[in-house]
């Protein structure tokens, strides 16, 4: 379970819809217009109201120039142009994870990068992809664990909440990252634990749900976020868990999928952080395993990378809610799990580092995570073992259950 | 529109008396960062309004900057909400701001928490301007799920659910492959004060769906949407005629995709319905395997072949199927 790619998540998922509806005109595997079933011209009925031209229903989403203008960047449509040759000699690459270990550490340490200046408000997630990632590539000893900590501190308000950055205020996405960072480093034990449960338990609502922070904004992603924080803190009891859970199965639909309120559309995103809560709370009963199993195998695509929706592009981080969430429900061996591998294998970026959303896009530090811990679910070799639930290592997790 | 708007911050007379504050990374910042200097400059004044809570005119415009160079900076949506409840602005001017930040980058949780902040405050009156904007925002990307999240809210907190089927539709026929769209019909039928509620609507959405299906048989919603207009009934699933002669009319066709038919024909074997004659010889027509005694072993048999990426789920559904037929 990422709890903490919950939080991030949510800044994520601003870069997520961006990214994952991104108008590549390639197909699964990036390259060449995306072709559907050819269906004959003479197989309409008569009298339809829908007519029937499959290429042109494909239709993606102008998104590129909402990506470069929260990046202040070209974001790669036109800058990875040695593409065809570097996707088919990618498909067969191992994962090079000394270049995505110093990908990432290069990343924290770069003087330029108006990524970094866009992405000030939500550091504290970054620091938690990042930190994550080199943890699962057994580098997090690169790091200076003292200066990650400090920094991670002065984020923290009166409230109990962590912010973004310094001087940004405490929402429960950058409170839970904090808390998944002081786990990586097994430094749990200099939050005040009290007050953090407090501020995070305060923020349950009347119907069950969790608000964001102080302004209300309600989301299954903040009812993730609570369960997770407060069972890593072992306060679960603060809250009223089982108003929390019906909450929570007030989302579900039909499909077995969840949305982000009562009646919003079933998304691998939202799907990850209602199983991840009720596998928490011990609720996983109460989820439809057979149908939402067979909805989340339906987003695998003939690439073999997961799409988040019916009908949308594949992309890593969707292969990690997908996939953590088939996990937790006992049906992973729904999907193709050597597709997978080499889907996700496929968007690194072999020179430089890193690993993007689809083969020949521009790499950055969240799909880098998820890429990676995709591989980890995946049992990919040379990678540590990930807790789908709680989306840190096993051993960090072991870690926090055995103690006290 | 400020006419300063171009000129650094420290140049202009108006800001004359503040002092910046500079991001402090701390002693030893992890992530040592040249800004580029406009967003530096602006973020420092940000911060010195934000720690002097600084809640005036000038402070609002200033939100105004720092959200142009970075829309998905909470910290200044929040501080914004402050110094517009102070000065007590114009709501319906905000709206007109959220809608220029939107044409930007519409793809970020702050802006779309901010504009329910507002709409909420103006209440049922802006019912229709919150279904313009995010059929505007629709328009641009028709599976924008922050439009739907707010769309669906501005449904039910403010009202205006008369046009929303029919809206659906117009989605839909630009794309019938919006899952989007059939999510939002579904949320009306079942929703909607002035509909009748989902067994009122059942025969003509039934009747809707099967010319979706027939028009694009591939379309992974439209046979998803068809399954949830029997929530919960499955008996009235399998003896409406509608739904098990969709699927042999796709099955019957040559040069189709046939296997959401398939697997919706393998679901109501499995829930009870008795196939005919023209449902095994449509099947068989498409087996290239031995023919099977039992037609839903045939069915998952099929299924195999033709969908191997998730062959483990159709051998898992053979060894459910205990009706003998």
């Amino acid at each position: 379970m990422s709890s903490t790619s919950v939080i991030t998540a949510s800044v994520l998922y601003s870069l997520l819809f961006l990214i994952s509806q991104r108008n590549t005109k390639s197909n699964e595997y990036g390259t060449g217009p995306i072709v559907r079933t050819a269906i004959p011209k003479d197989v309409r009925p008569a009298g339809s109201q829908f007519p029937q031209n499959p290429l042109a229903k494909r239709k993606g989403s102008t998104l590129e120039r909402k990506v470069k203008f929260l990046f202040g960047l070209d974001r790669g449509f036109s800058s990875r142009s040695k593409l065809m040759s570097s996707t088919s000699s990618s498909k067969m690459a191992p994962l090079v994870a000394d270049k995505h270990s110093r990908y990432i550490l290069m990343a924290e340490k770069k003087k330029e990068s108006f990524e970094s200046v866009v992405m000030d408000h939500l550091r504290m997630n970054g620091a938690y992809w990042g930190l994550t990632t080199l943890d699962l590539l057994e580098k997090l000893g690169s790091v200076s664990e003292d200066e990650v900590v400090s920094w991670l501190m002065t984020c923290q308000h009166e409230s109990g909440g962590f912010a973004g950055n310094t001087g940004h205020d405490p929402h429960i996405l950058y409170t839970l990252s904090a808390v998944q960072i002081l786990a990586l480093f097994d430094k749990l034990n200099i939050l005040d634990v009290e007050k953090v449960s407090t501020y995070v338990a305060g923020l349950q609502n009347e119907n069950g749900s969790f608000s964001g922070d102080m302004w209300g904004e309600i989301d299954t992603r903040f009812s993730y976020i609570a369960i997770y924080c407060l069972s890593i803190l072992k306060c679960l009891g603060k809250i009223n868990v089982e108003k929390a859970v019906d909450y929570i199965m007030s989302c579900k639909n039909l499909d077995g999928g969840f949305g982000c309120t009562p009646g919003g559309e079933s998304h691998a995103g939202q799907i990850f952080c209602c199983v991840g809560a009720l596998a928490i709370t011990g609720n996983l009963h109460r989820v439809d395993k057979d149908v939402l199993g067979w909805w989340l195998c339906e987003r695998q695509k003939e690439c073999g990378g997961l799409n988040g929706r019916p009908e949308k592009d594949p992309d890593v981080c969707y292969s990690w809610w997908v996939l953590s969430s088939l996990i937790m429900i006992d049906r992973v061996h729904w999907i193709d799990k050597a597709k997978l591998v080499k889907f996700i294998l496929a968007c690194q970026d072999l020179d430089n580092g890193g690993i993007s959303d689809r083969p020949n896009d521009a790499v950055d530090i969240f799909h880098t995570y998820f890429g990676v811990a995709g591989l980890s679910l995946l049992e990919y070799p040379g990678v540590k073992a990930i807790d789908p639930a709680y989306a840190l290592p096993v051993d960090v997790i072991n870690r926090i259950i055995f103690t006290k | 529109m400020d006419l300063d708007a171009t000129v650094p911050l420290s140049e202009r007379a108006e800001w004359s008396d503040v002092v910046p504050l500079t991001q402090n990374d701390g002693p030893n910042p992890v992530v040592q960062i040249a800004y580029k200097e406009e967003f530096r400059e602006t973020m420092d004044y940000f911060r010195a309004i934000y720690s002097s809570d600084e809640r005036s005119p000038r402070a609002l415009r200033l939100t105004e900057e720092a959200l142009r160079l970075n829309s998905g900076n909470y910290t200044v949506w929040h501080f914004r909400r402050l110094v517009l409840e102070a000065l007590n602005q114009d709501l319906y001017e905000e709206l007109k701001f959220i809608e220029r930040i939107a044409q930007d980058n519409s793809k970020n949780y702050q802006l779309w928490h901010h504009r329910r902040w507002v709409a909420e405050k103006l209440g049922p009156d802006v019912a229709g301007k919150e279904l313009d904007f995010t059929r505007r925002v629709l328009s641009l990307d028709a599976k924008h799920y922050h439009a739907w999240s707010h769309r669906q809210w501005a449904l039910r907190a403010l009202g205006g659910w008369e046009t929303e089927l029919d809206y659906c539709h117009k989605l839909l026929e630009a794309d019938v492959f919006n899952n989007s769209a059939w999510n939002q019909r579904y949320y009306v039928i079942t929703r909607s004060p002035s509909l009748g509620g989902l067994e009122a609507m059942r025969e003509s959405e039934v009747s809707y769906t099967v010319k979706a299906i027939l028009a694009n048989p591939e379309n992974e919603s439209s046979w998803s949407y068809l399954k949830a207009l029997y929530k919960d009934d499955t008996k009235s699933c399998i003896s409406d005629p509608s739904v098990s002669s969709v699927c042999l009319s796709v099955l019957s066709r040559t040069d189709c995709f046939h296997r959401f038919a398939l697997s919706t024909l393998l679901d109501l074997l499995c829930e009870g319905l008795r196939p005919t004659n023209e449902h095994r010889d449509s099947v068989k027509a498409l087996a290239t395997e031995e023919a099977d005694t039992n037609l839903a072993n045939l069915v998952c048999t099929i299924l195999g072949r033709v969908d191997p990426i998730r062959a483990n789920y159709w051998a898992w559904r053979k060894t459910k199927i205990t009706v003998a037929m």
